[in-house]
């Protein structure tokens, strides 16, 4: 079901533009007909932009529930628990700073997500799973963010702008270059962490109740968190931190597909939720906004909303 | 009593270092003749005569946001609460933004009633989102509605601002936290802002003393106990709000320097209140004329430093286990 959304969305993706295209036209297009203006607009443009967004949201909606239910916490999204924050800081740092731009900012976005992540493992001792890590994960984020408003103030506006731009995260560098090493690091970690998901049940009945099932409990989390970390920054790298993407598969896949753990369901909600936002940002508001303003928005009323709901309820806020 | 006394000696010796130090360097003779000679007759001089306007900015925003913090750890029982963690900050900020791009802020004074505003409203919604519930407003709690608060903040910021350059080159300095540039002319209306929300700060003290025995005790002792959580809030407010208009968002500060003030003082707001003032100022001075120094030529915003020296303090706290209630 969720699946055939997400082919219709990239469909959707890649017959709205400048143009508009007739979905046959694009298919004849991909497959290599000449058809005039759509043979170079839909394969050069619109495919790199439709998989970029569609991988990044895999990623992000795999993540974020991975870290929502290892943390036993709706809003340990790595948006908020400073993962994101770390991948962004060190781009802006390159691109402001260092004035580089490419391939090599996405692989020191990458090396330094899983660096924060490392520190916030070794910062919060033994209690991986609990408050403590979240709370210095903000601690952490708020560090970082002042990072990336030095660097800001260190560029000319133009790169301040790419910077911000980046920050917020947009579709708008997607093109073909950008998508092999994006599908293989998904396609490597996303089975990893879907062959990991059945670990999660014993892990949320206890440390002491998984090990006595014969699931090492510790070693579990690790690479769960490894794999998670992962995903994020690869995602991070390519497309800048989509906000809240990470925050609203998880919740919405759980309410959709009650009772297991979500992880397939959430990843392709994530892909949906990527693909959706940014036809709404390119094509339905007046100015172009880039992809992360529009989950932005949409994510603030439902965050509001989740945070008054689960404290009434003495939720596991 | 004679630790105050020793802090204002710190605050004398921070503010000659300020005026000593900076990217320029002066010859304390040189330094004194600038002092001393109105209007200033070489660069040296006019270089330490802009110092002075900073130094006592960096004294007025420092004691404020510690005082702020001091006050909104007092109301809310929080050991964490602190305005740019709870998006208070960022409140402003996108307040601000909206200033800036709607109706022309363009001077600091301007940024204040917008900053206020946001910052009042940005304090309600998180503290009114973490209390909802049994336990009321937790730690964790408190922190993680703030922090997903500036996220949200922070996206509608960006849609601002990546429609408007003109306003992004304004805001990025702005954002920053700083204190250099800044005229007498500018400080002089926020003053009595700030001078009020002191007043009603200290006015709370008793009232934050017996809220600290817990509600039913100090409703028990005749507190009123939502009194004294209204007064200590608008006081902080007004200190952190107005702080921020003046000198952008500066983190951490109003975190740390209550902590700090504890250990000289213990529980009592009485003698908390006006520790932390005194150690806030003189830290947000020594984060400053530290950040001049280690960027020479350049130099390093405050908002930049604090956040530096005051991440770790946090950390600190939170990895020491009974940071549960105040």
């Amino acid at each position: 079901m969720l699946a055939a959304v997400l082919l219709a969305a990239v469909l959707v993706t890649l017959c709205v533009g400048e143009r508009v295209y007739a979905p046959d036209q694009v298919i004849r297009a991909l497959l290599g007909e000449r058809v005039p203006g759509a043979s170079f607009t839909v394969p050069r443009l619109r495919l790199p932009r439709a998989l970029t967004g569609a991988l990044v949201g895999l990623a992000f909606g795999a993540a974020g529930t991975i870290f929502q239910t290892l943390l036993r916490n709706a809003l340990a999204s790595p948006d908020i628990i400073g993962i994101s924050a770390g991948a962004s800081a060190a781009a802006v740092v390159a691109i402001a700073i260092l004035g580089l731009s490419g391939p090599i900012v996405s692989a020191i976005a990458v090396a330094s997500g899983i660096l924060v992540a490392l520190v916030l493992v070794l910062l919060a001792g033994r209690g991986i799973a609990g408050s403590r890590f979240v709370l210095i994960g903000i601690g952490v984020g708020a560090l970082l963010n002042a990072v990336v408003s030095y660097a800001l103030t260190r560029a000319g506006v133009d790169q301040a702008s790419q910077a911000l731009r980046w920050l917020t995260g947009s579709l708008n560098e997607a093109f073909w270059p950008g998508v092999p090493p994006l599908a293989i690091a998904v396609a490597v970690l996303l089975p990893a962490a879907l062959l990991l998901a059945p670990r999660f049940g014993a892990l949320q009945l206890g440390d002491d109740a998984a090990e006595a099932l014969g699931v090492p409990a510790a070693r579990s989390r690790l690479w769960l968190i490894v794999v998670a970390v992962g995903l994020v920054a690869v995602g991070t790298a390519a497309t800048g931190p989509i906000a809240f993407v990470a925050f609203l598969s998880g919740p919405i896949a759980g309410r959709l597909v009650p009772g297991r753990i979500p992880l397939l369901p959430a990843a392709l909600i994530g892909a949906v939720l990527v693909l959706v936002a940014d036809l709404i940002g390119q094509h339905l508001l007046g100015t172009r906004f880039p992809v992360g303003v529009v989950t932005g928005a949409v994510g603030a009323p439902y965050l509001l909303w989740l945070l008054s709901r689960t404290n009434r309820t003495g939720g596991s806020l | 009593m004679l630790g105050l006394l020793l802090g204002a000696l710190g605050l004398v010796v921070f503010s000659a270092l300020s005026l000593l130090l900076g990217s320029r360097s002066v010859a304390v003779p040189d330094v004194i003749a600038g002092l001393t000679t109105w209007p200033a007759t070489d660069i040296a001089q006019a270089a330490v005569q802009t110092r002075i306007p900073r130094t006592v900015l960096g004294l007025i925003v420092g004691a404020s946001l510690a005082l702020a913090g001091a006050v909104l750890q007092g109301a809310t029982r929080n050991p964490l609460a602190d305005p740019a963690l709870l998006g208070v900050s960022n409140g402003a900020a996108l307040a601000v933004v909206v200033g800036i791009a709607v109706a022309g802020a363009g001077t600091a004074a301007s940024h204040v009633p917008w900053a206020l505003g946001g910052a009042a409203a940005a304090s309600v919604v998180v503290y009114g989102i973490a209390s909802l519930g049994r336990e009321g407003a937790t730690p964790l709690k408190l922190a993680l509605a703030g922090a997903a608060t500036s996220a949200t903040l922070y996206s509608l910021l960006s849609g601002v601002l990546l429609s408007r350059t003109d306003v992004l080159d304004e805001f990025r300095f702005w954002q920053v936290g700083g204190i250099g540039g800044t005229g007498f002319g500018e400080m002089l209306p926020v003053l009595p802002v700030l001078l009020l929300g002191a007043v009603l700060a200290f006015a709370s003290a008793r009232g934050l003393d017996a809220l600290a025995l817990g509600d039913d005790v100090a409703r028990g002792l005749g507190s009123r106990t939502w009194i004294a959580r209204a007064v200590a809030g608008l006081a902080a407010v007004l200190l952190c709000g107005t702080a921020t208009a003046i000198a952008g968002p500066i983190g951490f500060l109003g975190l740390t320097m209550p902590h700090l003030a504890r250990m000289f003082t213990g529980p009592d707001h009485r003698w908390l209140l006006p520790y932390s003032a005194v150690l806030g100022a003189g830290l947000l001075l020594a984060a400053d004329v530290l950040g001049r120094l280690v960027a020479r030529p350049g130099d390093i915003e405050v908002g930049i430093m604090t956040a530096v020296l005051g991440a770790p303090v946090f950390i600190a706290i939170v990895r020491r286990r009974r940071v549960r209630e105040l």
